[in-house]
């Protein structure tokens, strides 16, 4: 009995609720008007068919969502005392994680008897699962769909319950943003304060080492990581220093000539291909960078007699920077288009060029709008990933120097948790401390930009 | 302006009115030049963005086309009935037939470690591929047959001239001798290249001439069909019930800023958030398409509820006003009259937004959708690759055949993004309609 099986019986059962209610529905006949049937036979079907299919479909997936912890928390009570006598909760998750290996047929080498054991109680358990899942859905649909059958009388207003449990979809729909804000703010928060509790906070604001090794046996000499997390932060901000210094001036210039100087053709071939710059996954300039923007820079530096480093900040930003500049160009241009034409008249009518004009009236003008979308940038090349994955440092390094390799605070969350998903060392919780700071500045720099933005567009409409 | 000019020069001050006129006319001129110096930074800015964008495709064509073109070697393997059990075809020895036809193109070379400098030339894989194809046609056993097998890396890449031979043999991945034999297979017409259909039919693997994509774009199909029945149904719900049915208060205030947030969250904190409640609370298995869609739609969702609002938002009331006149309900306004005339709309920022999803990369390697697999996924609970993450994964393997194949995938990437948008595009211009 799988789920599949389970669903397609489900989505039979709501087939059929939805006939009986539609066959419930009151009969037009000569003298409807009078006897008043509220609503046309579908709505019938739909009341009951709801009622069907959503108590079934939230306990559905409450139950597949929960069943496999229940499911390893009894076994591991089953579990005979030598084995989990005194392990920590990531040996407990490995001798689950063997259990499941072992249930799925992987077995490597002779597995502990009372392991095979425990394997085969969890296929048995999740088989009684599963097919209890079924029972219980079928019986829990059957008797819905009786109970609402039941309400449809003559004057029954099918309608307007309809109505009222799609508007509560809706709601519940609507609010998925909020609940995924709160699932990230939870987990971040939760993850990060069991880091906190072995690394003190003011070690990791302030600390000026960031080595993330964590001893792999005991009494291991000089492995006892360390978690300052300054270099980190010193390393995103030389990166996206160097982004800014290149998607800034290209992507204002770049919009100044779409809006003001560019004929429409011009602006109608220009736009789509700056748009392209904008569509490309970040993955492909990391691999761009790293196929020629790196080896162009490290040639280079070399000729001037300049050591650059393969993994240097200067290419890794310098990507990063092409990659914000159709960003910056259109929110500019945004800006620059809603500057309003009088005051371009009016400079002109006082004999301004129109460099003078942009220079001295329109940038000021459009200057809260491009604030809001430079700061808009900067938060993306903070969190930008995978260019700095790809063509940044790993090692911590302490440097404002854009020549030499950094690492970020992206970098170092992937790294931490590549191949590794074992919850309770401070290595993988580091990562979730340095989300939180991620999400923390991105969030701030967001409101304060959109903040800007809506300031600034209230003073023209 | 310039009668402006005029009438300033005639009216102007000044000590000598001729020396003014010529101060006037050098400071206009300055100020021209300064205009057409500032109008050449913004061309150049743009050039210079679109010169990048160039760059950029013409570097990955340049390195990804060799990996579209695949060596292949052919051999005469003599498969002796006698070696061959027919009724168990895939017990036989296919190792040593291999080995007997290659090693007797060189009768010359007998030492083994030489011996092995020629395996080298084929892939590793060739005997199995060999017991692949004699299980599926048995009547191959008993007679000698010409068969073509894919050549190895090193001589992949010298045949389409990746190495260069004059290179000291010490600077290049392939011996003098390996050349010598390459030349042998030259000179008898056993070498020849062909279009590349491994790239597309086969998973990954270590071996650069045998990795392909499939694998990786079953993943990534399984992860935005995922992506897709979640966000689209959530996404227009949500639209239809901000854009026609929430009334304007606090509540309502708070989820549009959530939605404008979300969009401008990082993507790998969506990564942390899938592996801590995702994997780690709710026990989802690890590199699975079903958790990777499901972090890439809540990616989307604000992607396609703010195209969705804003579709909703260019139907005119007077629609509305006339259904509601008919004696329409407030919902059945919304559900048979406003959303089907901005369906075309949401459709066009739904597929912007699922395009948007293919390309992301950092939240599927939080999630383990980086692994190793050798196989393409079965359904949504297998582990799997995804185009991103298999470039990932390429792109940090050393091997040399890696980087050509790491562009390929790169540019069938890109493919698939071009024809999404295209299909966007598309719609935007067939389906739209100006009220």
């Amino acid at each position: 009995m799988n789920y599949l099986t389970t669903t397609l019986v489900l989505l039979g059962l709501i087939a059929l609720a939805f006939t009986l209610g539609r066959r419930r529905a009151p009969v037009r006949d000569a003298t409807w008007v009078k006897t008043a049937s509220h609503a046309s036979p579908g709505y019938y079907g739909a009341y009951v068919a709801l009622w069907c299919g959503l108590p079934c479909l939230i306990l559905f997936l409450a139950w597949i969502a929960l069943a496999p912890t229940v499911i390893d928390s009894l076994i591991v009570g089953t579990l005979p005392e030598q084995i989990t006598a005194g392990k920590s909760s990531s040996e407990l998750s490995l001798v689950k994680s063997q259990i499941h290996s072992l249930a799925a047929g992987q077995a490597f080498g002779e597995p502990d008897p009372a392991l095979s054991e425990a394997a085969a109680r969890y296929t048995e358990f999740e088989q009684v699962s599963r097919m209890a899942l079924f029972v219980v859905i079928l019986s829990l649909a059957i008797l819905t769909t009786l109970f609402a059958r039941s309400h449809i009388r003559q004057h029954f207003r099918a309608r307007v319950y309809v109505e009222r449990i799609t508007t509560g979809i809706l709601i519940a729909c609507s609010t998925v943003a909020i609940v995924t804000t709160i699932g990230i703010v939870v987990s971040l928060l939760f993850e990060s304060s069991r880091f906190f509790a072995a690394v003190p906070v003011h070690e990791f604001l302030f600390g000026l080492n960031w080595e993330p090794q964590i001893p792999i046996r005991e009494g291991q000499v000089a492995a006892t990581g360390a978690f300052g997390a300054i270099p980190v932060f010193v390393g995103t901000f030389v990166v996206s220093t160097v982004a800014m210094t290149i998607s800034v001036p290209l992507g204002l210039m770049a919009a100044i000539y779409m809006s003001e100087y560019a004929s429409r053709d011009f602006r109608k071939a220009a736009k789509p291909v700056l748009e392209i710059l904008a569509g490309i996954p970040t993955i492909v300039y990391g691999f761009f960078a790293v196929l020629t923007i790196a080896p162009w820079m490290t040639e280079m530096g070399a000729k001037l007699g300049i050591g650059v480093a393969p993994n240097s900040a200067i290419a890794a930003g310098f990507v990063m920077g092409i990659m914000i500049t159709p960003f910056i160009s259109s929110l500019s241009d945004d800006a620059l288009t809603a500057v309003p034409n009088s005051l371009r008249d009016g400079a002109a009518a006082l004999g301004a060029t129109q460099a003078e004009t942009i220079r001295q009236v329109l940038l000021p003008a459009a200057l809260p709008g491009i604030m809001g979308g430079v700061l808009l940038a900067v938060s993306r090349a903070i969190g930008e990933t995978m260019i700095v994955v790809m063509a940044a440092g790993i090692a911590a390094n302490l440097t404002l120097n854009p020549l030499e390799p950094v690492t970020t605070v992206t970098v170092q969350i992937v790294t931490l948790l590549i191949g590794d998903s074992s919850f309770d060392n401070p290595k993988t919780l580091a990562a979730f401390a340095l989300g939180l700071v991620l999400f923390i500045m991105t969030l701030g720099i967001n409101i304060v930009a959109l903040q800007i933005t809506r300031k600034y567009r209230e003073k023209y409409e | 302006m310039s009668s402006l000019d005029q009438s300033l020069k005639v009216s102007g001050p000044g000590a000598a009115p001729d020396d003014a006129a010529a101060q006037r006319d050098r400071r206009s001129r300055r100020r021209k030049t300064a205009n057409l110096r500032f109008k050449l930074y913004g061309l150049a800015a743009i050039v210079f963005a679109v010169g990048m964008l160039a760059t950029l495709v013409v570097s990955l064509i340049m390195t990804g086309y060799p990996a579209f073109t695949q060596t292949m070697v052919r051999l005469d393997i003599e498969l002796p009935a006698s070696e061959i059990d027919a009724a168990a075809p895939s017990d036989a020895n296919y190792g040593k037939f291999f080995r007997d036809a290659l090693y007797g193109l060189f009768p010359e070379v007998k030492s083994p470690p030489q011996r092995r400098n020629i395996a080298r030339l084929v892939t590793q894989d060739a005997e199995y591929m060999l017991r692949d194809t004699v299980v599926a046609y048995p009547s191959m056993i008993g007679k000698t047959h010409s068969i073509e097998f894919t050549a190895s890396d090193i001589l992949n890449q010298l045949h389409i001239g990746a190495i260069d031979r004059e290179l000291p043999s010490d600077r290049r991945s392939i011996s003098d001798a390996q050349i010598a034999w390459y030349d042998k297979l030259v000179a008898q017409g056993r070498i020849r290249a062909v279009f590349n259909t491994a790239l597309f039919t086969e998973a990954d693997s270590r071996h650069p001439e045998i990795a392909g994509l499939w694998g990786a774009i079953t993943g990534s199909f399984y992860a935005l069909m995922v992506c897709f029945i979640l966000s689209f149904p959530m996404g227009i719900a949500a639209a239809v019930y901000l854009e026609e049915f929430a009334p304007k208060n606090r509540w309502t205030d708070l989820i549009e800023i959530n939605i404008n947030n979300l969009a401008a969250v990082p993507s790998i904190v969506f990564g942390l958030l899938g592996l801590a409640v995702f994997l780690n609370f709710f026990g989802l298995p690890r590199s699975a398409p079903l958790v990777g869609g499901m972090v890439l739609a809540l990616m989307t969702l604000p992607t396609i509820i703010i195209a969705g609002r804003a579709a909703i938002k260019a139907v005119p009331p007077s629609i509305r006003d006339a259904a509601l006149g008919v004696g329409a309900s407030a919902q059945q306004v919304a559900w048979h009259h406003t959303l089907p005339l901005a369906m075309p709309g949401i459709l066009t920022g739904t597929i912007i937004g699922l395009a948007q999803a293919l390309g992301e990369t950092a939240p599927l390697l939080l999630i383990g959708m980086n692994a190793f697999i050798t196989q393409q996924p079965g359904g949504i609970l297998e582990p799997a690759t995804a185009l991103p993450t298999q470039i990932y994964i390429w792109a940090d393997s050393p091997e040399r055949g890696f980087v050509s194949r790491t562009s390929a995938a790169i540019l069938v990437l890109l493919g698939f993004l071009v024809l999404m948008n295209g299909v966007a595009v598309w719609m935007r211009k067939r389906f739209e309609r100006r009220w």
